[in-house]
């Protein structure tokens, strides 16, 4: 998706054929997960996508490290639910599909009134005042019960607007119905904010996360430049926001908090900041941590903090870039000769990780429901947490995934890097072709 | 060139301390529309700091510069490029990330009046894309173009360097120690880009190379300790007695 700007095509028919295969996916994917968990699960990743998204305008984009950008959301979020209220009560007139964008001027609003004094400085300095903006707007959230609704948050109805377009029926009641308005937002979403990366405050903005002093020497303001990205990014969060009210029909003071940013943080570095679809990757596998995994486990948290902490040790760029890299290999025509180390890495992987899961379940069973029973349901099969045939089995499990794991690892490693070799080779004695 | 008869640029009595050091101590000077002007001096006599403080990097501690007859003095680096200056940097400060033709276009974009647009396509702006093509022709690094920039040898950084540099089309140029580094095919090179780029502008140049100064430059200027001890044509510089006890005189044969 990089590639556009390089080559002059009045037609890009491979975006083109991008844009239009994600429309479809939108559209037919609740037909096939017909579940009410799967849609919920659907519905929170488009959400995630756009915050997700509008966070990698600052981040990936223009390098600003936000540890407070559900500021944006959660207000936008809050004066959307009081506009559904109002709009309940028969104060304001305004249809309920277009009550996203009144999460987005409002956090647009406060991307003016926030993004000034932060975007005064870059680097560290930024980061440190978004964090403190974030503990302020969350400390008013307590103090203002009011308008925040105190501990017990402000909660609406989102049917109050009555049928869409006049259809019977459509009054965004089912799950269903809300599911497709959240993916009508994220698609013109996801298209505006790509559209953005090819403007010339969007290029801008490369420029300053590359080198802030000499884009003062080439005419522009940077602090000017980071303000407006942030008013630009906080108008998607708080569309996002708008979203989560509808959906949830509750907003809480942890809309605005520090736990928000530093997720929005976590989904955009694991998709990886560096392309644009990166973050979209990221909310996708969050939200699968978040719910599918937090369904099924107590410890998802403790699975996605050492899947960020292995992500960013072997895979800086995120998974995008795992892609990518991948996908670079494939196009060199060598992706048969890592196929067997791939297989190699992936069996003994997946043998250590079954020993990790039961180490991990177990204890938990064991420290959270001494009390309980004793055997213990994981992967479907019953296991004795006090037996210690059980913890033979899974040490041995683990060690013998462990030391597999290490060899498949080098062999793979060793293929790999003489194929990057002869790619940088091929390169420089091709360097048009590159 | 000069249709006016405005200075290109005018440095009145410019002071400028850190802590209590004063690294530039009352520098008066004045450059016409379309000379060459070459800085020289030995290593720390504030050359580079002088340039610093004309681009509005620092702001001076006394004194005031003037551009094309307007009062710059203390004003952000950013107006002073709008205001028709640009330079280029002794340590390659490019973007590293972007391709060779994007850090170009970037640099022609607020030239052009596109400002911080957010609404227009890139890539349907010709005239950004035509310019950005004109000087990479220029700079020679058409077959680089979809490189990242961060990925180029020294020189070909050098010379990327240089056309950020002139990109936006300002009409004076501050560039400092632009062959710093290069081999002597190298410098060749750069020495006859420059020539064909400060076409019709105002060059002034910060130069440790001896060959390339009385190469290109009309007039030359001895910084030594802050000061400006000579200033003139290249053959009266040269015979100078102050210059060559203070600066040729040591290091001539090295540089």
């Amino acid at each position: 998706m990089s590639d556009g700007s390089l080559r002059y095509r009045p037609l890009n028919l491979g975006r083109w054929v991008i844009w239009g295969a994600t429309l479809l996916l939108f559209l037919v994917l609740p037909l096939i997960f017909k579940g009410g968990f799967s849609r919920t699960l659907m519905a929170q990743m488009g959400i995630l996508i756009i915050f997700a998204l509008s966070y990698n305008m600052l981040l990936g984009q223009s390098g600003m490290l936000s540890f407070g950008h559900a500021v944006y959301s959660g207000l936008g979020a809050y004066f959307a639910i009081h506009a559904l209220n109002m709009i309940g009560a028969g104060q304001l007139v305004f249809p309920v599909s277009l009550l996203p964008l009144v999460g987005g001027v409002f956090g647009m609003v406060f991307g003016v009134l926030f993004g000034y004094p932060t975007t005064q400085k870059s680097g560290t300095p930024f980061a440190m005042i978004t964090l403190g903006i974030g503990e302020l707007v969350f400390a008013c959230s307590l103090m203002f019960p009011g308008f925040f609704g105190g501990e017990g948050g402000i909660s609406a109805n989102r049917t109050v607007g009555g049928n869409f377009l006049g259809i019977k029926g459509f009054n965004f009641g089912p799950d269903i119905q809300v599911y497709y308005l959240i993916a009508f937002w994220c698609f013109l979403s996801m298209i505006a904010m790509f559209a953005w990366t090819h403007t010339p405050l969007g290029r801008i903005a490369n420029a300053v996360r590359d080198n802030p002093e000499r884009v003062e020497f080439i005419g522009y303001n940077t602090q000017r430049v980071r303000w407006l990205v942030l008013i630009l990014s906080s108008f998607f969060a708080g569309l996002a926001g708008g979203l989560s009210a509808i959906n949830f029909e509750i907003v809480t003071a942890e809309n605005v908090s520090a736990i928000r940013s530093g997720g929005v943080l976590l989904a955009a570095f694991i998709g990886g900041m560096l392309f644009f679809f990166g973050p979209i990757i990221g909310a996708v596998v969050f939200s699968f941590f978040a719910i599918a995994l937090g369904d099924i486990t107590k410890a998802w948290q403790l699975y996605l903090g050492a899947f960020f902490v292995l992500l960013v040790m072997y895979a800086p760029g995120g998974l995008s870039s795992l892609i990518l890299m991948n996908l670079r290999v494939m196009s060199f025509g060598k992706m048969k000769r890592l196929r067997d180390p791939y297989l190699g890495v992936a069996l003994s992987a997946l043998t250590l990780l079954v020993g990790l899961v039961l180490v991990i379940e177990l204890t938990y069973h064991l420290t959270l429901e001494a009390a309980g029973a004793a055997t213990v349901k994981v992967f479907g099969f019953p296991f004795d947490a006090h037996s210690v045939e059980t913890w033979t089995f899974v040490i041995a499990l683990v060690l013998g995934g462990a030391a597999a794991f290490e060899y498949m690892r080098r062999r793979f490693k060793h293929e790999w890097d003489a194929i990057q070799v002869e790619m940088e080779d091929w390169i420089r004695e091709n360097p048009e072709r590159a | 060139m000069s249709q006016d008869n405005r200075l290109a640029l005018e440095l009145m009595d410019l002071r400028k301390s850190f802590g209590k050091t004063e690294i530039i101590r009352g520098i008066s000077l004045s450059i016409a529309q379309g000379e060459r002007h070459a800085l020289i001096g030995p290593n720390g006599a504030g050359k580079s700091t002088l340039f610093n403080l004309i681009s509005g990097r620092f702001p001076p501690t006394s004194g005031a510069i003037h551009l094309l007859g307007a009062d710059i003095t203390g004003r952000q680096p950013f107006e002073i490029n709008r205001m028709g200056l640009a330079r280029s940097f002794q340590i390659t400060n490019i973007f590293h990330r972007l391709s060779v033709f994007e850090n170009l276009r970037c640099s022609v974009l607020w030239s052009l009046g596109y400002k911080y647009s957010f609404w227009r396509n890139l890539n349907k702006l010709h005239n950004a894309r035509e310019r950005a093509e004109e000087v990479l022709q220029r700079i020679g690094l058409k077959r680089r173009r979809n490189i990242a920039a961060g990925l180029l040898t020294y020189a070909e950084q050098r010379a990327l360097e240089i056309g950020i540099t002139i990109a936006g089309g300002a009409s004076v140029i501050l560039l400092d120690e632009p062959t710093a580094g290069m081999s002597r095919g190298e410098t060749a090179s750069a020495v006859a880009l420059i020539r064909d780029i400060t076409q019709g502008k105002t060059l002034v140049m910060v130069e440790h190379d001896m060959g390339v100064v009385f190469d290109l430059a009309d007039t030359i200027s001895v910084v030594v300790y802050g000061e400006i001890i000579a200033s003139g044509p290249p053959p009266q510089i040269r015979a100078n007695a102050k210059v060559k006890e203070a600066y040729l005189g040591t290091h001539a044969e090295a540089a």
